[in-house]
């Protein structure tokens, strides 16, 4: 089981990240509940989804104790944040538990799970693309109920005419982990 | 053949329509509720169903086009928001009476938060006060169930049923099995019956008394009553009550689903009896006379008012909002829920960790909206003018200090009337008034409010702001359109005409990009308002809403330039609030978001220092 928050403003394609991670759980014959943000809040104000993830349910005759049944994640309960914006990481940080991980996108921070997500989608002349461009970063760092080629199949299906593109942000992403991971990680 | 898909409440909700055999669904747009028929228009299409859709006018309207339809015997949805349902409070008050022939669903989302809502209401004491059963979904998987539990039960009793689900059942997902979609050709059958469906008075009487027949026997449903939700953990569980009490949790709705995995998690699972109220009203009797005779606190958990705990009349029992165990406002969020859990059970306090005291981003207007330039020379046209607003994306003109007064839909034109009249019945000179209303919000509500101004008297700016769309709820068409939703030609409505025939007669049309000129039409708009011989008069400021992907928006596109000249001085910032404008501290020069921009050069015209530039883009 697992409890993800990803969360940005409005724009960022918040609900485009989130549907792809709970479509990338429903083709590895996981169950998912997710609770989204629509409404007001999409022009330019904090969007939030709550996506969990369960073994449990897909398929029914699961104990109601081995799955999930409410659509939010409590704060101090989500295994991973994805912060698409800087501001998404101060505002639903709390959001996290205690040795959970939050991976953000931010120009100006340091730190193992930061990155200039903006610049690099900017770079491959696609700046709308930084959300595929963080969350392949954080998939690579193998934290996910999910591997990068899980996703890849998915984004196949999903990207339409912006598939090329959209695999290029997302590899980018990865690569980006790809030379972190092997650095020991400074608490 | 079956197939597993992620579904949104409101998708589910749709499919447990066509699932049920559903010959037609009208709506009016508004979060959270939009998505339900936007639904059954793809499916519609993609499955060649003969279902009859619409984006009626109104939810009274809406409500009214599909009641028809089942007085025929075929079976219709309505479905709205929890406002739209006062504005149908009208028919669905008296279709109590008539009843139904063929299953009759109103769908009725409400927004305990509220997040995208004028106010917290309850749908289902609005169903209470109708005297209709109202059902209270848990999660998307269940609304679809319920939406053929609502139909069989509409149908049987002959009376509308209504179907009620939280923001957090209308925008959760879940994967479940879809099915495909019986159409049904059921031929359409009016019976005229007119002591039924044209009753006077008199047989108005007889029919209060059948409806109240009618409740009774669905109170009396057993299949409807409430259920104990953990009877298989309570009996293999150990029952080791913590206090010699005997104790119960009462649910329904999300509210449910949140205490489930609360109750696992805090050991109350196989020691506490947790009962499911899917149908809130009317409250099985038997139910409400076993609990008060089984036990001796009752903890009631629902949003958002307390329904189910006043049919619970034995107070002294009951735990709920009345007592002050349960917040009397708001949204009822697992945290909360866990608090009041671990008071109610004497449960040590939760240890995390409180939300920062940060504001979040407030929501704007997109770069490049058209609205931000209306309102920006709305308020340089009428500096110290009153502006009554309306219920769109341009409420967010109040971020741009050009929105004084939102209430309900069509409420501004009924402002500015009643601020006009009380300078002029007060002998006062009147400030300026200048209303702002959108397209689809004039459509639904502003046309009738308009003729009352006009015949009335009243003497104001009304400014209409046209994009073509209902944009806030997702771009849904609106009567300008010309095409129904099988993309037949149907006559397509103009404002100027309507604001004419509503006797108004001063009309103008403005581009809002031309700030020059809609300022000069807005200072012209508002002497007419003011000369001998003038009235209301109406400006109709008129673009395209630049998010609407049915329209493809062309307009020269303009790079713009911070010149040397910008000192910093945030006016564009404050005044215009434009996303792609972004501040650098101060005395520094702005900075153009070129991601955010969309070349629309209407800033060129906001700085006072003529320190943005526009160059045409290639």
């Amino acid at each position: 089981m697992q409890q993800i928050i990803v969360s940005g403003i409005g724009g960022q394609g918040v609900l485009f990240v989130t549907r792809l991670l709970a479509e990338t759980a429903l083709d590895r014959g996981y169950s998912v509940f997710i609770s989204e943000t629509h409404g007001m809040a999409q022009r330019g104000g904090n969007v939030i989804s709550h996506l969990k993830v369960s073994r449990c349910g897909a398929h029914g005759g699961c104990p109601p104790e081995s799955t999930f049944h409410s659509p939010l994640i409590r704060p101090g309960r989500a295994d991973i944040l994805l912060a698409l914006h800087p501001d998404a990481y101060r505002v639903h940080g709390y959001y996290l538990k205690p040795d959970g991980i939050a991976y953000v996108n931010s120009p100006s921070e340091n730190g193992p799970f930061i990155l200039d997500a903006g610049k690099i989608a900017e770079e491959l002349g696609t700046p709308v693309a930084s959300n595929l461009v963080l969350l392949g970063f954080a998939i690579g760092f193998d934290e996910f109920f999910c591997s990068r080629s899980d996703v890849e199949m998915v984004l196949a299906k999903f990207a339409g005419s912006r598939l090329e593109l959209s695999l290029k942000a997302f590899r980018a992403g990865c690569a980006e982990s790809g030379t972190r991971k092997h650095v020991p990680l400074s608490p | 053949m079956s197939d597993r898909k992620i579904l949104l409440g409101n998708e589910a909700i749709a499919h447990g329509l066509l699932e049920s055999g559903c010959t037609m669904a009208t709506s009016y747009p508004g979060t959270p509720a939009s998505e339900v028929l936007s639904t059954l228009v793809q499916l519609k299409n993609a499955c060649g169903l003969s279902i009859h859709l619409e984006w009626s006018i109104n939810e009274k309207v809406a409500y009214e086009v599909a009641l028809a339809n089942s007085y025929m015997g075929r079976r219709s949805a309505v479905v709205m928001k929890q406002v739209g349902l006062n504005v149908a409070t009208d028919p669905l008050m008296s279709s109590a009476y008539t009843g139904v022939r063929g299953g009759f669903v109103v769908v009725s989302a409400d927004d305990p938060g509220p997040h995208s809502s004028q106010t917290e209401q309850d749908s289902r004491f609005t169903a209470m006060m109708a005297k209709i059963p109202v059902l209270d979904p848990a999660s998307p998987r269940e609304i679809r169930e319920l939406v053929r539990v609502a139909f069989d039960l509409s149908e049987q009793h002959e009376i509308p049923v209504m179907l009620r689900p939280t923001t957090r059942v209308c925008h959760a997902r879940q994967d479940m099995e879809v099915f495909p979609f019986a159409d049904r050709k059921l031929f359409p059958l009016f019976e005229k019956n007119p002591a039924r469906w044209a009753a006077t008075p008199k047989f108005r009487l007889v029919l209060h008394r059948q409806l109240n027949e009618k409740l009774s026997r669905i109170e009396q449903d057993s299949t409807l009553a409430p259920r104990l939700v953990n009877d298989a953990p309570l009996r293999t569980g150990n029952p080791s009550r913590s206090r010699g009490d005997k104790t119960c949790v009462v649910s329904s709705g999300v509210a449910l689903s949140h205490i489930k995995e609360l109750m696992i998690e805090l050991g109350l699972w196989d020691r506490v009896p947790l009962f499911q109220v899917m149908m809130p009203f009317p409250l099985s009797r038997s139910f409400i006379e076993t609990t008060l005779s089984n036990y001796d606190r009752i903890l009631v958990i629902e949003e958002t008012y307390p329904v189910i705990e006043l049919q619970l009349r034995l107070q002294a029992k009951v735990f709920g909002r009345l007592t002050g165990t349960v917040p009397s406002a708001g949204e009822l969020l697992p945290e909360g829920i866990e608090d009041i859990l671990r008071g109610f059970f004497l449960l040590p306090e939760s240890d995390r960790s409180a939300p920062p005291d940060i504001p979040g981003r407030r929501p704007t207007l997109c770069a490049g909206c058209p609205h931000r330039a209306a309102f920006f020379a709305i308020k340089k046209a009428f500096p110290k003018g009153i502006y009554p607003g309306d219920i769109g994306c341009y409420t967010l003109g109040l971020n741009l200090g050009a929105v004084d007064t939102v209430l309900c839909m069509g409420a501004s034109i009924s402002h500015a009337a009643g601020f006009y009249h009380a300078f002029k019945a007060s002998r006062e000179d009147f400030p300026p008034i200048c209303a702002t209303i959108g397209d689809s919000t004039f459509f639904h509500s502003g046309v009738t409010a308009l003729m009352n101004a006009v015949v009335q008297g009243a003497r104001f700016v009304l400014v209409i702001l046209d994009n073509g769309t209902t944009a806030m709820t997702g771009h849904q068409p609106t009567p300008a359109r010309g095409r129904n939703l099988d993309g037949e030609a149907v006559p397509s409505l103009s404002i100027e005409e309507i604001v004419k025939a509503c006797g108004v007669r001063s009309v103008v049309e403005a581009d809002p990009y031309d700030t020059e000129r809609l300022l000069q039409t807005l200072r012209e708009a508002g002497d007419h308002a003011r000369s001998a011989d003038g009235g209301i008069s109406v400006v109709i400021s008129r673009r395209p809403c630049l998010m609407d992907r049915n329209r493809a928006g062309s307009w020269p596109k303009f790079e713009i330039r911070v010149n040397e000249k910008c000192r910093g001085c945030d006016f564009c910032i404050k005044q215009f609030e434009c996303p792609a404008l972004q501040a650098q501290g101060e005395k520094e020069p702005v900075r153009i978001d070129r991601n955010l921009c969309s070349g629309c050069g209407v800033c060129v015209s906001v700085c006072p220092h003529g320190a943005l530039e526009a160059a045409l883009s290639g």
